[in-house]
């Protein structure tokens, strides 16, 4: 019991973080059609400039790490606009050149984070009672799934009431059903483009710096190996869609987690074969609008 | 005669590399409806996303004497063109109240208006447009144009599909807007042309072949046959499959 | 001039165009054109051929005179990835396939000719049957696994069917990395077991002979996918890429067709992964991760998608370019540079991802269509410059 209660939070709060990572993925897919292989970089430099700012103010506190997460957002967001101001404005409506930028941008900017933080995970200091674990129902949960887990529900609620109460979250839910039919009403999508890709990033850097609080490290990979399972997640949530997204996130990582423990390891795997069987039963994923 | 609100000047437009609409020439005047005619799968829809550049197209659109066709779709739209597309694309996922919010551009927007044209919509604007019947949807469409003060209203197909009543509710609210702004109306249904439109320009093979009087034409069994392919004997119901949905 | 319009209001796209939708070149010339680009072709081939016996430098470009061994060495590489990226090529140019599973042929050409070979090694058969033998088992692999992976992901299509691929090679990837029974040598990688392998392609002052295998390889490559596009179900795959309901009108079944040339693209995938085996040696977990199959996508396109030998320029020039750039990184000039130039000039994947996106940005039809370009003179896009206005 206590194992599998162990698991289960577990896996919720490495969901968390593919939540973090899906969620804009796919916003981002279902407004504008683009596969963004660059949202792992989004993370990766959220993390590191996070990392660095909060190091220097005060290390292992929790000031410092609330610090290293409102930069990680506030990196996040800007260099994910920018990408999509300067490259991907660039190439309206080319769905393949745009990805294919994206790919670019991934490669080279990993790249880049190799050069200036080397290549080996660098560790890093967190408030002393993330690293303890608290005994629930006789688990003994660490206490950082618990952080996750909270952070990934406000970044749920924030997108949702986003999307819900203000003009820009209408033409974006709008957008994401028929994008030529907001322009036929006079709207510039292309704003909310931006828009979208700034909240992605900003929940990416969010991520990006809770994910060196889960794996405690930080490294020029660590946005690489996040975003496949990002993609999974959002394959299978249904791309476009928020819920779908979220739900797969918690499916997958879950399912990962058993598989680790109970199959020897073959958590990887498995996720890889759910997808497969997911895509081939419902092409659209669990929650997609019909293809 | 006043200048035309809208001239159209060897518009082209194509889909996927493939020529949809070649070039088409002909004018809106600044007041009535004047209807696009054809037969089926003639370019008429084609010929209207051209003008608000929803597919590629090439050669000179004119809104009120200013050129159009290098502007992108909002621009066009911002301009005070409303658009009731065929098939109506409410945002079945969004409410009824938020499909009209969406498309409000002005500042005052003329809720009232609508409101009174549609008095279905009231009671129904927090019911998600996807679940409305095909009419109700129809009227979310013409109303998300209603609602702002526009200067040219592109009309497609709006009574496609829909019972006789809905069909009659719908032309009401046509010729009441047509008041004030004019309209260019792509419609089947021959009663309803000849209720509303006063000119007609006909499309065969992605071409202009007719343009005039509404009169010149339906009064002329001849031409009806040759550039609509259908006999006007049975009211022009050729749109009475009742409702959809 | 009118054509100039037409041509430059349609957003270009540049995956989806193939070279025959250039200006026809004038009859006369169009007659002899094919005898010229067979004869300049075989004279490319014949060239190459010669090349390990002549003392050719190009410094900078090359690591040493043409006969020494490293830079044999470097060329087999470079044109093995060339035959692997013409493969990706023909499912991705052609039939618009996008897979981001195609690494996973590649690595079961290398690890499954490197795993029978293991295999084998105790039969007391000969060894250049065993040699052969190796070879078959493996192309029979690679065709089931490509079947297999085919006939599944193909039920799917666009992102979908990217996401399945994906899905597969990952799979295959983590497996290969697992190291199952000590067969694949986990992230060691494996060693070729030399055992069975002819003497004529072992050891460095056999590099010439590897090097020819490896153009042999980039020829029938070549010549294959050469074959499908001019074969009947190329001419279908190419209408399925621009129109697949048009194609499904006319009573084909695009399922089958493309099936097929994604069986063939894998297989040739593997057949340049055995070459890549006996050429390193041996095979890293690297060439099955889905980083490689994004580097074929780079090469690709850098090439220019709608040329095939876009492909084979693309493959020779990243590998080329990826190899001097790191013999660039740790030389002394960088070295002394201040380090907001030396840091990204020391990291060959930096520029070569740079180069790649302002490829894609500017240079639509990568390196193949600048000739193209040159001829049509500069398009300018319209539908850009305005956004670009507007915004």
């Amino acid at each position: 019991m206590s194992t599998l209660l162990l698991l289960v939070i577990t896996g919720l709060g490495l969901g968390a973080l593919y939540f973090l990572v899906a969620s804009g993925l796919s916003l981002i897919y279902g407004l504008m059609g683009v596969l963004n292989f660059a949202h792992g970089s989004f993370l990766t430099i959220s993390a590191f400039l996070g990392w660095e700012v909060g190091r220097r103010v005060s290390d292992g506190t929790w000031a410092g790490l609330a610090l290293s997460a409102l930069v990680g957002m506030l990196v996040g967001a800007v260099v994910a606009a920018a990408t999509e101001y300067l490259l991907i404005r660039r190439l309206y409506e080319r769905h393949i050149e745009q990805a294919l930028v994206t790919v670019g941008l991934a490669l080279a900017s990993v790249a880049l984070f190799e050069g200036i933080w080397g290549t080996d995970p660098i560790y890093t200091q967190k408030p002393e009672w993330l690293g303890e674990t608290t005994e629930i129902l006789g688990a003994k949960i660490p206490n950082d799934r618990f952080l996750l887990i909270a952070c990934a529900l406000l970044v749920l609620g924030g997108i949702v009431l986003f999307l819900q109460r203000t003009r820009y979250g209408l033409i974006i839910r709008a957008g994401v059903e028929n994008r030529s039919m907001v322009t036929a009403l006079g709207i510039d999508v292309r704003r909310s483009f931006t828009i979208v890709f700034a909240i992605g990033g900003a929940a990416a850097g969010l991520g990006g710096v809770l994910a060196s609080v889960y794996y405690g490290y930080v490294s020029a990979h660590l946005g690489s190996v996040l975003l496949i399972f990002a993609f999974i997640v959002t394959v299978i949530g249904g791309l476009g869609s928020l819920t779908g997204a979220a739900i797969a996130s918690v499916l997958v990582a879950v399912l990962q987690q058993f598989a680790n423990y109970y199959l020897g390891g073959t958590g990887d795997l498995v996720v890889v074969i759910a997808l497969a069987a997911v895509l081939l039963v419902r092409p659209r994923g669990l929650m997609g609008k019909a293809a | 005669m006043s200048e035309p609100i809208l001239v159209v000047d060897r518009l082209s437009g194509r889909i996927a590399g493939q020529q949809v609409v070649e070039d088409v020439s002909f004018e809106v005047p600044a007041s009535g409806v004047t209807a696009l005619l054809g037969r089926n799968g003639v370019g008429k829809t084609s010929t209207i996303k051209s003008i608000l550049g929803l597919i590629e197209r090439t050669g000179e659109v004119r809104l009120a004497g200013t050129r159009v066709d290098r502007l992108p779709t909002h621009r066009i739209v911002q301009r005070g063109v409303g658009y009731v597309p065929e098939d109506r694309e409410v945002f079945g996922a969004l409410t009824v109240g938020e499909n009209l919010r969406l498309a409000e551009r002005d500042d005052r927007p003329r809720r009232e208006l609508v409101d009174r044209l549609f008095p279905d919509l009231v009671e129904r604007r927090a019911q998600r447009a996807g679940t409305l019947s095909g009419g109700q949807q129809q009227m979310v469409s013409l109303a998300r144009a209603l609602v702002n003060e526009n200067r040219l209203l592109l009309v497609d197909e709006p009574t496609k599909g829909l019972a006789p009543r809905i069909v009659d509710e719908v032309a009401a609210a046509l010729a009441e807007a047509a008041r004030t702004v004019p309209i260019l109306l792509v419609e089947q249904n021959l009663h309803v042309i000849r209720a509303l439109a006063e000119r007609v320009v006909v499309l065969s093979g992605g071409r202009v072949v007719f343009t005039g009087a509404a009169s010149d034409l339906l009064d002329d069994e001849d031409r009806i046959q040759r550039y609509l392919g259908v006999h006007d004997a049975a009211e022009g119901q050729n749109a009475s499959e009742g409702e959809s949905r | 001039m009118n054509q100039q319009r037409t041509d430059a209001a349609a957003p270009v796209d540049a995956p989806t165009r193939d070279t025959t939708t250039g200006p026809t070149p004038p009859p006369a010339a169009s007659a002899r054109r094919p005898l010229l680009l067979l004869a300049g072709g075989v004279a490319l081939v014949v060239l190459l051929a010669i090349l390990p016996l002549l003392a050719i430098d190009i410094p900078g470009v090359l690591p040493g005179p043409t006969y020494t061994p490293g830079t044999l060495q470097l060329l087999a590489y470079a044109m093995l990835i060339a035959a692997l990226a013409l493969s990706y090529r023909m499912m991705f140019g052609l039939a618009g396939l996008l897979s981001f599973g195609h690494a996973l042929f590649f690595a079961a050409g290398a690890y499954g000719l490197g795993m029978t070979l293991y295999a084998f090694a105790p039969v007391a058969w000969p060894s250049e049957l065993i040699f052969l033998g190796s070879i078959a088992v493996t192309l029979v692999v690679g065709i089931v696994l490509a079947a297999t992976v085919g006939s599944l992901a193909l039920r799917v299509t666009g992102i979908s069917f990217a996401m399945v691929t994906l899905a597969f090679a990952q799979a295959g990837s983590v497996l290969i990395r697992r190291n199952p029974g000590g067969a694949t040598g986990g992230d060691e990688g494996l060693s070729l077991d030399i055992e069975h392998v002819p003497d004529a392609l072992v050891g460095v002052v056999n590099t010439r002979n590897l090097y020819w295998l490896a153009l042999g390889v980039l020829v029938f490559v070549y010549l294959v996918v050469l074959w499908v596009e001019r074969s009947r179900a190329g001419h279908v795959a190419e209408a399925v890429r621009e129109n697949e309901l048009r194609v499904r009108v006319i009573g084909l079944r695009p399922y089958t067709v493309k099936l097929l040339i994604f069986i063939v693209a894998s297989v040739l995938a593997a057949v340049a992964g055995m070459g890549y085996l006996l050429l390193q040696s041996g095979a890293s977990p690297r060439i099955a991760t889905a980083d490689f199959t994004l580097t074929l996508l780079v090469i690709v396109v850098l090439g220019g998608v709608g040329y095939r030998w876009g492909a084979i320029v693309g493959g020779i020039v990243y590998t080329l370019l990826d190899q001097r750039l790191t013999a660039l990184a740790g030389s002394d000039f960088i070295a002394g540079l201040p380090a907001v130039l030396r840091v990204p000039l020391s990291e060959p994947l930096f520029i070569l991802g740079t180069l790649f996106i302002l490829v894609v940005l500017f240079l639509p039809g990568g390196i193949a269509g600048i000739p193209q370009r040159i001829r049509t003179g500069r398009k300018q896009h319209p539908v850009e410059t305005e956004e670009a206005a507007d915004a």
